[in-house]
């Protein structure tokens, strides 16, 4: 087959599969806080409520679609259009299996295999505030504003320790490429055992980076009715939440990717060897076994949301410039040390 | 200090563990995902419902005897005894040829209750000396209209097609102490005025 085609393909495959996590990242949302408070969550819309994403779906197109008369139209129509490209963007440089032969052409699981996947990655997550400021500032609502305020400040401020924390990952693996980060955790030693520190700020910062609970500051509700999201309204709103679960996703698969091995799983050439498995079916396998660790983490995410309350804002700052920060800055520090002793510089 | 519940505020500085914040989350997550495996609250309300107390006090109904015919015999008991004054009725007398459908000579020929006044207190199931209304485990729709709400003969009346069960509420221990004279409230109307007489 043509190259091209495979990686339009790809594409599309990855396209739809992001699409349909996030669509039942939703459902499974309400599931979750439901049975975790005890209740049964939705079960109506077909069995066990597994049609209520589409339910939900229809009932966003069917809303009004409403702008304000005093807002700015266009950027009031971009703001959503950004954060939803920006979020689906950052999943092309996610390896999600191993490569796969098909006579002598090795077609590999992964959209682009760029060799900077982490700067990409930190570029098109840091333009995701845009599609917040955008449409916090355009909606000309006070509430909005200061949701979008504290949305671009929370990000920025987070993003710091989340940069410093991967610097002492790049400086452990030698590369900025995902797929050679994957790769050199093999052998089921996953970079969690060489990085806890960098891996708790990094999970930490990830949740204020898709403005989630403890984190979801901007669009709390309790003080600022929707946040950045109040006027928006039909599937502009819809854009907005789903790009948080699309984002909670591809966070989900960069943590996979950079601390728990990818689409590794220990022993798997063992494993492979013992069952007779060829190169192609471990490849399936092993693209199994990311997205179970994907969905646990989203699980992990949602179980976060459902227990931790909201922090105060000046709590946020501290944490993220007075407790992070410098525990990132240590954290390279004693890596480069550890390094050195071991004589790896 | 009444009750001992209440608790010393101690204010101090927060020890290492704690300020770390993770022990806490950490256990707050066991807690959450404990209750994963929790019994659920929910009652999946059309399937299920959730049992009555046998002495729920609902929409009212008025009994008819074994012939069919109307036990109430309009003598307003009901009504004095209302608190919140919702029943309204007006006395007939019954005609020749009436017989199968009124029990005795006096009827009510109609009889109202307010249930938006109405309080589901009981006190008429218990002032009347013929068995006639009772309380049941059903409850008063919700409407749009106020006027809905008063209800007439036609929806308190029970039916020769539609009994409605009342034995729930008219146990025989329960007709055995409305027999008891030594409890006041269970003197009749009659029981009072022949109090009153023999006195004088």
């Amino acid at each position: 087959m043509e190259p091209l085609l495979i990686k339009v393909i790809i594409v599309i495959a990855l396209f739809v599969v992001t699409l349909l996590v996030a669509l039942y990242a939703t459902f499974a949302e309400r599931k979750v806080s439901a049975i975790m408070q005890d209740r049964i969550g939705p079960n109506r819309a077909g069995p066990f409520g597994l049609l209520q994403p589409l339910a939900d779906g229809v009932k966003m197109i069917m809303k009004e679609e409403l702008i304000p008369a005093l807002s700015n139209k266009w950027l009031f129509i971009i703001g959503p259009c950004i954060a939803l490209l920006t979020s689906l963007m950052t999943g092309a440089v996610v390896p999600w299996g191993g490569p796969i032969k098909i006579g002598d052409q090795v077609i590999t699981l992964q959209v682009a295999d760029l060799n900077i996947g982490i700067l990409y990655i930190f570029g098109v997550v840091s333009m995701g505030v845009y599609g917040i400021m955008i449409g916090g500032w355009a909606s000309n609502n006070k509430f909005s504003l200061i949701g979008a305020i504290r949305a671009s400040s929370q990000m920025i401020s987070y993003e710091i320790a989340m940069g410093l924390a991967i610097i002492a990952l790049v400086m452990t693996t030698g590369t900025l490429s995902l797929n050679e980060i994957v790769v050199q955790q093999d052998e089921g030693w996953a970079n969690i055992i060489i990085q806890p520190l960098g891996f708790l700020i990094f999970i930490i910062c990830a949740f204020a980076e898709t403005n989630r609970a403890p984190f979801d500051l901007p669009e709390c509700e309790t003080e600022l009715v929707g946040g950045y999201h109040t006027e928006y309204s039909s599937m502009k709103l819809g854009f907005y939440l789903f790009a948080e679960y699309i984002n909670m996703f591809i966070s989900s698969a960069v943590i996979v990717c950079f601390y728990f091995g990818g689409y590794n799983f220990p022993y798997q050439h063992w494993f492979a060897e013992l069952l007779g498995l060829s190169s192609n079916a471990l490849s399936i396998v092993q693209t199994v076994f990311m997205f179970g660790k994907v969905l646990f983490f989203i699980f992990f995410f949602m179980w976060v949301r459902w227990t931790i309350p909201r922090f105060r804002y000046d709590q946020l700052m501290t944490l993220g410039w007075k407790v992070l920060l410098p525990l990132a800055l240590a954290n390279i520090f004693v890596t480069g040390l550890v390094m050195w002793g071991m004589g790896k510089i | 200090m009444l009750t001992n519940k209440s608790k010393q505020v101690v204010k101090r500085e927060m020890t290492l563990m704690e300020k770390a914040y993770l022990p806490a989350i950490f256990s707050g997550m066991i807690i959450t995902f404990k209750h994963i495996f929790m019994k659920k609250a929910t009652v999946r309300y059309p399937e299920q419902t959730r049992p009555f107390a046998p002495v729920y006090r609902g929409q009212h109904v008025l009994k008819i005897d074994e012939a069919g015919a109307e036990r109430c015999t309009a003598c307003g008991l009901c009504a004095v005894a209302c608190p919140a004054e919702a029943i309204t009725m007006v006395a007939a007398e019954r005609q020749k040829g009436e017989e199968h459908l009124y029990r005795e000579e006096k009827y009510a020929s109609t009889y109202e209750i307010n249930m938006l006044r109405c309080i589901f207190c009981g006190l008429c199931e218990e002032a009347c000396p013929k068995e006639a209304i009772f309380l049941t485990d059903r409850i008063v729709p919700s409407s749009f209209e106020r006027d809905e709400f008063v209800y007439g003969k036609d929806k308190l009346v029970e039916t020769v097609a539609n009994p409605v069960d009342v034995t729930k509420r008219q146990t025989p221990a329960v007709l055995e102490f409305k027999k008891d004279k030594k409890h006041k409230h269970n003197l009749t109307f009659l029981d009072k005025v022949t109090k009153t007489f023999s006195r004088h």
